[in-house]
């Protein structure tokens, strides 16, 4: 089992699918049915692949699992990966939602159906690599790669401001990653190694730290994305595809709060420690901030998209309470926010399907004609709002508890999004599913078909199984979270100590 | 058993709801009623099995979450406290799942219905069964659902969905009070478990801690928090406003969560902290306090309502009231007492109450009633039991809580005491006149309503009458048969430590008050009696007459004191005003402004200069040069000279 280099396959099998799709010849038909099965199979396969993580994880260990490593660049540079505990759910998360995003393409899509799936299959292998690569350059070859498809997704097969809002996905996370990479580059020349692991317990000095910290957070802090620089989050939603919406609040943004655990914390712990109350200031602002524009909204996925900002807002503030209820609390709510949130996409992308429009006043009393789809929309509204029993709940409550034992200020404002969220979550559901049926066009809609069922299905079933019973995820976390905790406690308190030390010599010379 | 009766309701809601096509309406109603007439059943026996037999249990169904210290499992927690409002629930909630076969016949969704009560009632005895806080808050905030869902049941009326709304997120706002109180409780004690708190919280009598940058005391912090959550449930004053708009639900509804069971969760929730609260003063003076004050605001507002429903709905807020402030003398046993005659009385109320809306063809406004106690008879002597019980008429069952609460108030000799004393007894007068008021103005005079109503005037099926029977009964012997249990000579063997006193017993006082003090309330029901009957049917036209003559009074009343308009001003407006201005200015003109808009129109600016400057003429780009060798030149000459 350890043998064969299962990181690998699953990360490189939907580029070998991608591969497929590309030889495919005939009929644009033929072309369009075959390139839809093959990216189904290709994702679903490499789902049921990842399967073997959940089960062959050491649950014990906060060591660095299905570890791969070959010399590859110059004999500096290592083609190395590996999961621990914080990344290992991350991989499900995103074969998980494959497979749904593919499925929720199925009749949507219609032009240029075999270059969608190919971006999408490629941008499976780059998400996936990102969680699981373990030296520097090939983090960052994932990392930045991933944007290419995403633009293109939003570019070629969104709404009529795809430009625009490519655009500005583009450059505010391109402007990012450069600072990142000057800070590798540093890295490197100070460490002498790109090998992620190493890096973790390499001290770098105090002042520089916090340099590089900066340069990472200008990166992370965009994909996140935190308060201000938000602003590219509701346009690119907006104006992409259902799918790539979901992949985006799905996945792409957990990259951010990935990126400050695996990055941020264990490499520059001081500098987190000097940051922190930025992070949660930002944080607070961010969670008020966006729920009450929220509130205001218009268009149900610019909604959802600011929602989306709020939680990433909980979740900013849980990473950076560096105790475990917070650190656990971020990686659940990242999670709960994958299901919850592309499932919230995917509710907005079955009536606009129907109705091609996303405009909230367009739509009222779905539920007459749709009460299958108003009780699944009715389940993720209530995850979203935190409902006990859902896995919204498990990760606002931690991360809460984690904020309140660091500071009730935090507390107290990241709770405020209890109440805002519950109202524009409510007034939305209000607006679009219940009422009186009036307008003519929403008299004939149809309830969800048995495609569309299969689609929320599993997702519904990991919203309540998180609810009820997240210790089969939390189990994973506690070692990894716990020893990320404790390396972090001890080069703080070491600094901590080392002023002291200093001012007793001193007196005693 | 325990188990059973928990999950029984939980199975019945996902067959209704998810099956509710297959079996039919019918189907979905044989399936929850029988199961939650089980679970009643079970829960009698679990009754005298652990109040009366002094048994008991503690039934750990498997881990919830844990990270670090913050942990917990899903768990009953079986105790006398528990007991009791097992009875309560599923006793009040199978009565209505059965009226409510008969009133909801004619609706269109009706396993729907069926499936929300059920699900509502496993989270309620989710909360009255659980171990640690956090269990606690997952039953508080699923009756909180389960109640936005059936307020919100007639979805296509635009009044019941703001409604629904409303109930949610002033629940909320409780909520986030109780959670932080949660958290206090998780930092401080390191656990969430009410065996392990309740352990260790002398320890911490008069120590502080910081809590938003102030130095407080940790316990009295801590129970105000968690008060403020119970303010939200149970529609104390400041967060009652959505309790009067729920009418908008089907009355069944109001009869189960909105008079016998959700609304007293806070009470419930009280009761069972009651070794937090007991060891800070400060707190239980805030809790008679808004007690107190709620069981008079609500009367006084419950004086002017036109509507059957939201007469009764003034009526349970300020009857919480009472149970509050019991609680806040440490009556504890006194405020679970009321809660028990009160489930039995409110409900028979409500379910009195619609039967009547049944039999009026829907009409709520008592301005259109009038004269019809002849026409439907059962339903009027039902009410009548209601009323008695409610004012407090000796061997009611409201005579013997609610006196004994307005007399531990006064035995418990402080300040606070009084001050509850004394509007206590007020209420009681308000209340006896408004639910007298209520009787006549609905029942006796002349008919108002259109010949077409007073022709169709019906009495209720049997399927509707008998859970009513049931009720009256309660309403008549719930209050002699238990006086004892909960409050006389067997408290101790009764309650068995699951209520919690830090010093004497005030019931023990209370018993021993003088005698004027025991006939007040008793007086003050005649006399508002008296007064309901001269104004409404010895005099009718008097009602108006005050009403045009203290316009400002009655105007304040019956806009129940302005608190929906208040709140919109302060609170809704603003926030919708802030989103958009921090959406179109904050998002728009200046994060983008600043940020990708703004650089790249000064990048298009910049570009557009540069493109003039390469216009193609030769003689342009000569001087250009010619220009620079000129500055070259120069700035040598300069530097080298």
């Amino acid at each position: 089992m350890s043998n064969w280099p299962i990181l690998s396959v699953i990360t490189f099998l939907p580029l070998v699918g991608a591969l497929f799709i590309l030889l495919i010849r005939g009929e644009e038909e033929i072309v369009n049915r075959n390139a839809r099965q093959v990216a189904l199979w290709t994702t679903v396969i490499t789902f049921i692949l990842s399967l073997a993580l959940w089960a062959g994880f050491d649950r014990t260990t906060a060591e660095f699992q299905f570890v791969e490593k070959s010399e590859w660049i110059a004999g500096a540079i290592n083609y190395h990966m590996g999961v621990d505990g914080i990344t290992v759910l991350f991989v499900l998360l995103t074969t998980l939602l494959m497979p749904i995003c593919i499925l929720a393409s199925w009749e949507a899509i219609t032009v240029r159906v075999r270059e969608y799936m190919i971006a999408f299959l490629v941008l499976e292998t780059l998400m996936i690599g990102v969680f699981c690569a373990l030296d520097l350059v090939l983090f960052y070859l994932f990392f930045e790669g991933g944007l290419i498809p995403m633009f293109l997704i939003i570019g070629i097969w969104g709404g009529p401001r795809k430009i625009y809002s490519a655009f500005k996905f583009f450059l505010y996370t391109l402007l990012g990653s450069v600072l990142m990479l000057i800070a590798m580059i540093y890295m490197y020349w100070e460490a002498g190694t790109t090998d992620i692991p190493t890096l973790m317990t390499h001290q770098f000095d105090p002042d520089i730290q916090k340099w590089l910290w900066l340069a990472f957070f200008a990166s992370f802090a965009v994909k996140m994305p935190m308060w201000p620089v938000h602003t590219w989050l509701p346009d690119a939603h907006v104006e992409a595809p259902t799918a790539g919406s979901v992949v985006l609040a799905g996945i792409l943004l957990k990259m951010g709060g990935y990126g400050f655990l695996r990055f941020s914390l264990p490499m520059f712990p001081l500098a987190s420690e000097y940051f922190a109350t930025l992070i949660f200031v930002l944080s607070v602002i961010a969670v008020v901030y966006t729920s009450l524009v929220a509130l205001m909204q218009e268009d149900m996925k610019k909604l959802i998209a600011y929602s989306s900002v709020a939680h990433m807002g909980f979740v900013t503030i849980g990473i950076f309470t560096f105790n475990q209820q917070g650190l656990e609390g971020s990686i659940i709510q990242m999670l709960s926010h994958g299901i919850v949130s592309g499932a919230l996409f995917l509710c907005v992308g079955v009536v606009y399907d129907r109705i091609h429009s996303r405009e909230i006043s367009r739509y009222g009393g779905l539920v007459n004609r749709m009460p299958k789809y108003a009780f699944i929309f009715m389940v993720f509204t209530m995850a979203a709002v935190a409902l006990p029993g859902t896995s919204g709940f498990i990760g606002e409550f931690l991360i809460l508890a984690g904020a309140y034992k660091v500071n009730t200020w935090v507390a107290f404002g990241a709770a405020t999004g209890m109440v805002l969220g519950a109202a524009y979550m409510l007034w939305l559901y209000r607006r679009v599913i219940f009422g009186e049926l009036v307008r003519e066009d929403l008299k004939t809609i149809l309830d969800l078909s048995r495609r569309e069922i299969w689609v929320f299905a599993p997702l519904i079933l990991i919203v309540v199984w998180m609810g009820v019973y997240p210790a089969s995820f939390t189990e994973f976390l506690h070692v990894s979270v716990e020893n990320l905790m404790a390396q972090h406690d001890a080069v703080v308190t070491a600094a901590r100590a080392l002023p002291v030390e200093v001012a007793v010599t001193e007196v005693a010379q | 058993m325990y188990q059973a009766i928990v999950f029984l309701p939980l199975i019945g809601a996902i067959i209704a709801g998810f099956f509710g096509r297959w079996i039919g309406d019918r189907g979905a109603q044989l399936v929850t009623c029988s199961l939650l007439v089980v679970s009643a059943l079970l829960s009698i026996i679990a009754f005298f099995d652990v109040a009366l037999g002094h048994g008991g249990a503690r039934i750990e169904l498997f881990t919830w979450f844990d990270s670090g210290d913050f942990a917990a499992s899903w768990a009953l927690r079986i105790d006398t406290l528990t007991a009791v409002m097992l009875v309560v629930v599923t006793g009040v909630s199978s009565l209505v799942h059965i009226y409510s076969v008969g009133y909801m016949s004619h609706d269109t969704s009706i396993p729907r219905f069926m499936s929300y009560l059920s699900l509502f009632t496993f989270a309620m005895l989710m909360l009255v069964t659980a171990d640690n806080f956090v269990q606690l808050f997952f039953g508080w905030e699923g009756v909180g659902l389960a109640s936005y869902l059936l307020i919100g049941f007639w979805y296509k009326k635009p009044s019941a969905n703001a409604a629904a709304i409303k109930a949610f997120l002033v629940n909320r706002v409780g909520d986030f009070g109780f959670a932080l109180g949660i958290f206090a409780v998780f930092v401080v004690f390191g656990s969430l478990s009410f065996d392990t708190v309740f352990a260790n919280a002398p320890e911490f009598v008069g120590r502080n801690f910081l809590f938003l940058g102030q130095q407080v005391d940790i316990l009295t912090t801590i129970c105000i928090l968690l008060f403020i959550g119970a303010m939200g449930k149970s529609a104390q004053l400041g967060l009652h406003t959505w309790l009067p708009d729920a009418m908008e639900g089907p009355t069944p509804v109001s009869a189960l969560i909105h008079a016998a069971t959700m609304v007293t969760a806070g009470v419930f929730m009280v009761c069972r902290c009651s070794p937090l609260f007991e060891l800070s003063p400060t707190a239980l003076t805030f809790v008679t306090f808004i007690g107190a004050t709620t069981a008079f605001f609500a009367a006084t507002v419950g004086v002017a309502q036109n509507d059957i429903k939201r007469v009764i709905a003034y009526s349970t807020c300020s009857q919480l009231g009472y149970m509050f402030f019991a609680a806040g003398v440490s009556a504890y046993g006194a405020a679970i007492f009321h809660l028990f005659t009160h489930a039995f009385f409110k409900a028979l109320l409500f379910l009195g109450a619609g039967s009547v809306i049944h039999a009026m063809s829907d009409e709520q406004d008592m301005r259109n009633m009038g004269g019809i106690r002849k026409m439907i008879p059962f339903t009027y002597v039902m009410m009548l039991v209601g009323t008695l019980a409610l004012t407090g008429v000796p061997f009611f069952a409201g005579f013997y809580s609610k006196d004994m609460i307005i007399e531990s108030a006064f035995a418990a000799h402080t300040d606070i005491g009084e001050y509850a004393f004394v509007l206590g007894v007020a209420a009681a007068f308000l209340t006896a006149f408004y639910s007298w008021r209520l009787i006549f103005m609905t029942f006796h005079g002349k008919p108002r309503a259109s010949e077409a109503v007073i022709h169709h005037v019906h009495e209720s099926p049997a399927v509707m009458t008998v859970p009513l029977a049931i009720l009256a009964a309660g309403a008549v012997g719930a209050g002699y048969l238990f006086y004892d249990y909960f409050v006389g000579h067997h408290y101790e063997e009764f309650w068995r430590g699951s209520l919690y006193l830090a010093g004497e017993n005030v019931l023990e006082a209370a018993h021993h008050v003088p005698l004027w003090v025991k006939l007040l309330p008793l007086v003050m029901s005649v006399s508002g009696f008296a007064l309901a009957w001269a104004l409404y049917i010895k005099a009718p036209d008097i009602p108006g007459r005050l009403a045009k003559m203290h316009e400002p009074i009655y105007k304040f009343l019956l806009n129940k004191w302005y608190f929906d308009e208040i709140y919109d001003f302060l609170l809704v407006r603003p926030a919708k005003y802030l989103g958009l201005v921090l959406w179109k200015k904050g998002d728009g003109e200046t994060i983008d402004g600043f940020g990708p808009d703004g650089v790249s129109a000064v990048v298009l600016d910049l570009s557009r200069r540069a493109r003039k400057l390469q216009s193609g003429y030769l003689y342009h780009y000569a001087f250009a040069m010619l220009i620079g060798v000129a500055a070259i030149a120069t700035w040598f000459m300069v530097m080298g000279g």
